[in-house]
Order: structure tokens, then C-alpha cells, then sequence
């Protein structure tokens, strides 16, 4: 990133938003506490609840986060802004890596908040077990970074609160944010192909002898970051269109 | 030492046109601008003039004819930095105040200006600290229009600058940009008013339906498009006396009822006084602008989209009554 003033300024407006910090910090707090705290004691599918529970939370904030970089790009569409940037010379690559990246810094957000929430219940790793976790994460949120772009060529700003929300909760549930919902059979193969149920399952990943998820969550997220990234390139290709 | 880098054949277009559907926004035309010109382009609704801007500026490919700025494509000035611009809609990003906003701006720029400079140069001193959404629309055009200036950019493309901004503001905005054009900037605005085209260009392009309808320093383009018309009742003078009064170019009568053509609102004015000293029996004057539309009409008068020529002309008339 060539243009740190730009970044600058980027993550500032993000901070700024205060809906984006209740959506993607608060609530998965709060609901943390709220379900993890009675259920401290139980062990789900051979991880400490609050563990499990953790990692949910922080996929599904990390997630609002990344997702609420499309709904800054389809604000600026709609005012217009997005032309006006591109008659400066920063370029399409950096307008959207600042968005991601700021996406990224709230995520992080999610993350640590979670960390010290899930700290405060009993959740103990070590050192490196808190930081494959983070990288799981990082990585796991690749394919929403993209998404985010994609939905914000898509949407309407009107229509793009519901869309994000839905489309977050989907994946969360999917994901099993809440609570693992498919334990066996056909329903838990699907599921496995989506992006978040990875995202979630690195709270296993982090208690596996060699610390890392199994060569279907790479080959998960890289997929779905590929397909979603082509998507969005064509979309971008498309929308030339002058606001009115 | 960048004027020596670059290219000082300004602005080219060349057979530049843009269709949209149907619509022919923009046909096949020609403009060469010299660095350093200040140039309007005029025109009434939907003639063109934001199609040719996006062109200009690149953020509308055309379908045939290219552009050049100096020397480069559009999108290698605008990387360049050599390009400010303003466009016909748009407003600022919010969670920002209006320094922020500009100091980011500015940094995405090469050789950009100082940032309390240009809110100088633009009055928003005293709004730097106020939220982008927090703004009046004289506000937000000025801010815009600092975003432009920021740049310190070669060419300045305005389109449409002082929509949404009263009479007095208009002058403070165009007082500001003579001073900024004044240091050698190449300056293409769109308009539908001609008295701002007349009072800040040096050159004036006329566009109707796609195309240029004339082109050249204003007092020749007011010739063309200026006039007035006086209609009066008077009874028993010859059209032939009444075509001899100083500033009417052309008198006709029909039944008790007289026209009579004049210049521009300055010999309007004179031919109404010494009409009103010579006639005392003249009644029921009435003095009107001939019309941009009407001006068009003659203008493209071997165009077969007359009819929509006028059509199109509505908002500009609109628009000449205001001043
Ligand atoms: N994106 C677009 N889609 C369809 N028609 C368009 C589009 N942009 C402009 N036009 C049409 O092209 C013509 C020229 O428009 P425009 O360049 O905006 O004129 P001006 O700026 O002189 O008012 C108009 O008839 C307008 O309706
Ligand atoms: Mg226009």
C-alpha cells in the first residue's frame, strides 16, 4: 500500500461508524456472555465450550467486519464518490486493498475482543496456540473480503443492510457460529464446503496435534476466494454507470 | 520544470462520439483545446456535455474518436496527477470533516497544493472542521470544488460548477477560478447559463444534440444566441422607419402588433428608451431573451432533429431567465 494518508484516513472513517463497531464487536460480546457463560463447563464435540464458542463469535464479528467493507464501497458508488476517485491517480487495486484492509482492522477488533472475552471464561492456550488461531482467522476471512467487494458493485445501499445482515447470519449459522447444527451425515459434507464452517473450526485446528486444519479448508477458502474474486471482477467490469 | 515534461498540445478530441441505446449522446466531434484556455461548453439539457466530459476525464470509454491531454490518454493524466476535476454529480464521503477530507485528497496526488491554501482559495476556512454531511449546497460545491483544485492540476474540467449555488456565491466561485486559471491551468466547464460562459470564458463551444453548433470567443457566440426580441402595439409607423432606430436589426409588423429584433440586452435596452421617446402611443411592451432554443433552431437549421432540438431546449430557456 503505497498511499499510508489514504490508509489512514480509510480506517479512521471506519472507526468512525458506530453501527459497523455495534454489529461486528458488540453483539458478538454480548452474546458470548450471554450463551458461554451458563455453559462454561461443557465440552462440545471434544472442545471446551467456551472455546467453541469463542471462535464462533469471533468468525461471525470478523465476518460483519469484512462484509461492511462492500457497504462502504456501494455508499461511495451511490454518492458518486467512487468516480470522483477514479479521476485521481490512486489506482482501482489500492481503493479496494484500503478497503479490505480496514475490513481487516475491524476484524482484528472482533478477534482480540473475543480473545479476552473467551480469556475471562477459562478459555487458556498458549502463545502459539493464540496466533495459529489469529492466522486461521486471517486467512478463513479471505473469501469475505471478497464477498464484501462483490456485494458492494451488487447492492443498493437501501438493500444492503438486510443483504449483509442475512448473508452474514447465513454463513454464521451455516458455519455453526451458534452452536455446531450438523454433526453427521449428508448435510455436515455441505457444509464443510462453506468458507465460515472453517473459520469456526479452527478452534479445533488449535487443539490438533499439528495445529492446523485439514487440506479441504485450504482448498475451501482458496476456491470460494477465486470463484468470488472472478464474480467481482466482472461485476466491476460492468458498472461504469453514472449516478443520477 | 513539469511544463517541460509535458506536452503542450492540450486538449484533442477527435471525431469523439458516444451512443447510449438509441440515444446518440455525443456525434462525431472535433475540439482542440490550447494549454492554458478557458473554455466553455455550453449547451442545454442533454445536449452532450457530460458524455464529453466523462470522455474527457476517462471514466467513459467512447464508441469511436479518441481523446488526448496533453500528449496522453485520459487515464495516463489522470495517474499523472494532471488532472482535476469536478463532476456533475457527486458528494463527499462522510465520516470525514472538510479538512480531512481534502488533506486525503491531496495525498493521493504528486505536486498537490498546500491544503489550508486551497481552503483559502475556496472560502472553507471557516468550514474545515464541519462534517462533510453537514454542509449547505454552496458548501458542498465549493468543497468539491476544492477536491479539484487540490491537485493543482494542468487541466481543471468543471461540469456544471455552480448548479445549486445562488446568484452571489456564482460570483465568488468564478472569481476564484479566473484567479486559479490565471496561473496557466487549462479550464473546460459545461454550462446552460450564457452569461456565465460569456463572463468566464475565452472561448465558448456550443453543443445541441451531440453535436458543436458553433464555436468561438464569446462576443461572436452572443451574437449568435444573445438576442432580443421587443414586441410592442403601435399603429401607423412604417417597419421601414422602425428598422432604421439605433440597435434593431430587424422590424416586421403583423396587424397593430410590431417585432422588433435587437443585438443583445444592451441594445434592447436603448431601442425600448428611444422607442418609448419617439412613440409615446407604443403599448403593451414586452421584452424577451430570443431563446437558446430558437437560437438553435437557426443554428442547426439543416439539422433533421429540429423537433428535438427544441424539445431539448426547455431547461435552457429556463435557465437564461434565471440571471
Ligand atoms: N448512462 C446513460 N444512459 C442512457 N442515456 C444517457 C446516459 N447518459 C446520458 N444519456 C443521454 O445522453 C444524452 C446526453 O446527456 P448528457 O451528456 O448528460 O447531456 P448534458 O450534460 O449536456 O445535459 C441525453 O439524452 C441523456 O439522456
Ligand atoms: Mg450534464
Amino acid at each position: 500500500m503505497k498511499n499510508l494518508t489514504y490508509l489512514r484516513f480509510e480506517i479512521l472513517r471506519t472507526l468512525r461508524n458506530r453501527r459497523f463497531l455495534i454489529f461486528s464487536l458488540i453483539f458478538p460480546l454480548v452474546l458470548f456472555f450471554a450463551i458461554a457463560s451458563p455453559n462454561k463447563n461443557i465440552i462440545v464435540l471434544g472442545i471446551p465450550f467456551p472455546l467453541y464458542y469463542m471462535t464462533g463469535m469471533a468468525a461471525w464479528g470478523s465476518m460483519t467486519a469484512m462484509l461492511s467493507s462492500g457497504a462502504r464501497i456501494a455508499a461511495e458508488r451511490q454518492i458518486g464518490w467512487t468516480r470522483q476517485m477514479k479521476i485521481t491517480p490512486l489506482s482501482t487495486w489500492s481503493y479496494f486493498t484500503a478497503k479490505v484492509l480496514s475490513g481487516y482492522m475491524m476484524a482484528l477488533f472482533a478477534i482480540i475482543g473475543l480473545g479476552i472475552a473467551g480469556s475471562t471464561l477459562g478459555v487458556s492456550l498458549s502463545a502459539v496456540q493464540w496466533l495459529t488461531m489469529l492466522v486461521l482467522l486471517l486467512i478463513g476471512l479471505i473469501p469475505f473480503a471478497v464477498i464484501g467487494i462483490l456485494l458492494g458493485h451488487l447492492m443498493k445501499v437501501d438493500s444492503l443492510g438486510p443483504a449483509l445482515g442475512g448473508v452474514t447470519s447465513l454463513f454464521a449459522l451455516l458455519g455453526g457460529s451458534f452452536g455446531p447444527i450438523f454433526t453427521s451425515g449428508v448435510m455436515l459434507k455441505i457444509v464443510k464446503d462453506i468458507p465460515s464452517y472453517w473459520l469456526v473450526q479452527a478452534s479445533r485446528s488449535v487443539l490438533s496435534p499439528s495445529g492446523w486444519p485439514p487440506a479441504q479448508a485450504w482448498i475451501v477458502i482458496a476456491i470460494w476466494s477465486v470463484v468470488m474474486a472472478r464474480i467481482a471482477a466482472r461485476v466491476y467490469q460492468r458498472d461504469t454507470q453514472r449516478v443520477s | 520544470m513539469r511544463a517541460l515534461e509535458k506536452d503542450r498540445s492540450g486538449i484533442v478530441l477527435t471525431s469523439l462520439s458516444k451512443s447510449f441505446g438509441v440515444v446518440q449522446a455525443v456525434r462525431a466531434i472535433d475540439v482542440n483545446i490550447a494549454a492554458g484556455e478557458i473554455v466553455a461548453l455550453l449547451g442545454p439539457n442533454g445536449a452532450g456535455k457530460t458524455t464529453t466530459i466523462d470522455m474527457v476525464l476517462g471514466l467513459t470509454r467512447p464508441d469511436k474518436g479518441t481523446v488526448t491531454l496533453f500528449g496522453q490518454s485520459p487515464s495516463d493524466a489522470v495517474k499523472a496527477g494532471l488532472v482535476g476535476g469536478m463532476l456533475q454529480t457527486g458528494s463527499p464521503p462522510q465520516y470525514l470533516n472538510v479538512r480531512e477530507l481534502i488533506t486525503m485528497v491531496a495525498s493521493l496526488y504528486p505536486h498537490a497544493l498546500d491544503v489550508d491554501e486551497v481552503l483559502r482559495l475556496t472560502g472553507t476556512t471557516e468550514i474545515a472542521k464541519r462534517s462533510t454531511v453537514k454542509l449547505s449546497g454552496g458548501q458542498t460545491q465549493r468543497v468539491r470544488f476544492a477536491i479539484a483544485l487540490v491537485a493543482d492540476p494542468d487541466l481543471l474540467v468543471l461540469d456544471e460548477p455552480t448548479a445549486s449555488i445562488d446568484v452571489e456565491g456564482r460570483r465568488d466561485f468564478w472569481n476564484v477560478m479566473r484567479s486559479v486559471a490565471a496561473e496557466g491551468k487549462t479550464v473546460i466547464f459545461a454550462t446552460h447559463y450564457l452569461e456565465e460562459a460569456d463572463s468566464y470564458a475565452d472561448r465558448i463551444i456550443l453543443m445541441a444534440r451531440g453535436r458543436i453548433v458553433a464555436d468561438g470567443p464569446p462576443t461572436e457566440i452572443k451574437a449568435k444566441v444573445g438576442g432580443r426580441v421587443i414586441r410592442a402595439t403601435l399603429v401607423d409607423v412604417p417597419v421601414a422607419e422602425l428598422s432604421q432606430l439605433p440597435g434593431v436589426s430587424n422590424a416586421e409588423r403583423r396587424g397593430e402588433g410590431v417585432t422588433l429584433s435587437c443585438g443583445d440586452s444592451e441594445a434592447s435596452d436603448k431601442v425600448l428608451r428611444e422607442l418609448l421617446a419617439r412613440y409615446p402611443g407604443a403599448r403593451d411592451l414586452e421584452v424577451r431573451g430570443v431563446g437558446l432554443e430558437e437560437a438553435f433552431l437557426e443554428l442547426t437549421a439543416d439539422d433533421q432533429d429540429q423537433a428535438d432540438a427544441l424539445r431539448a431546449g426547455t431547461d435552457f430557456n429556463r435557465g437564461q431567465e434565471l440571471q
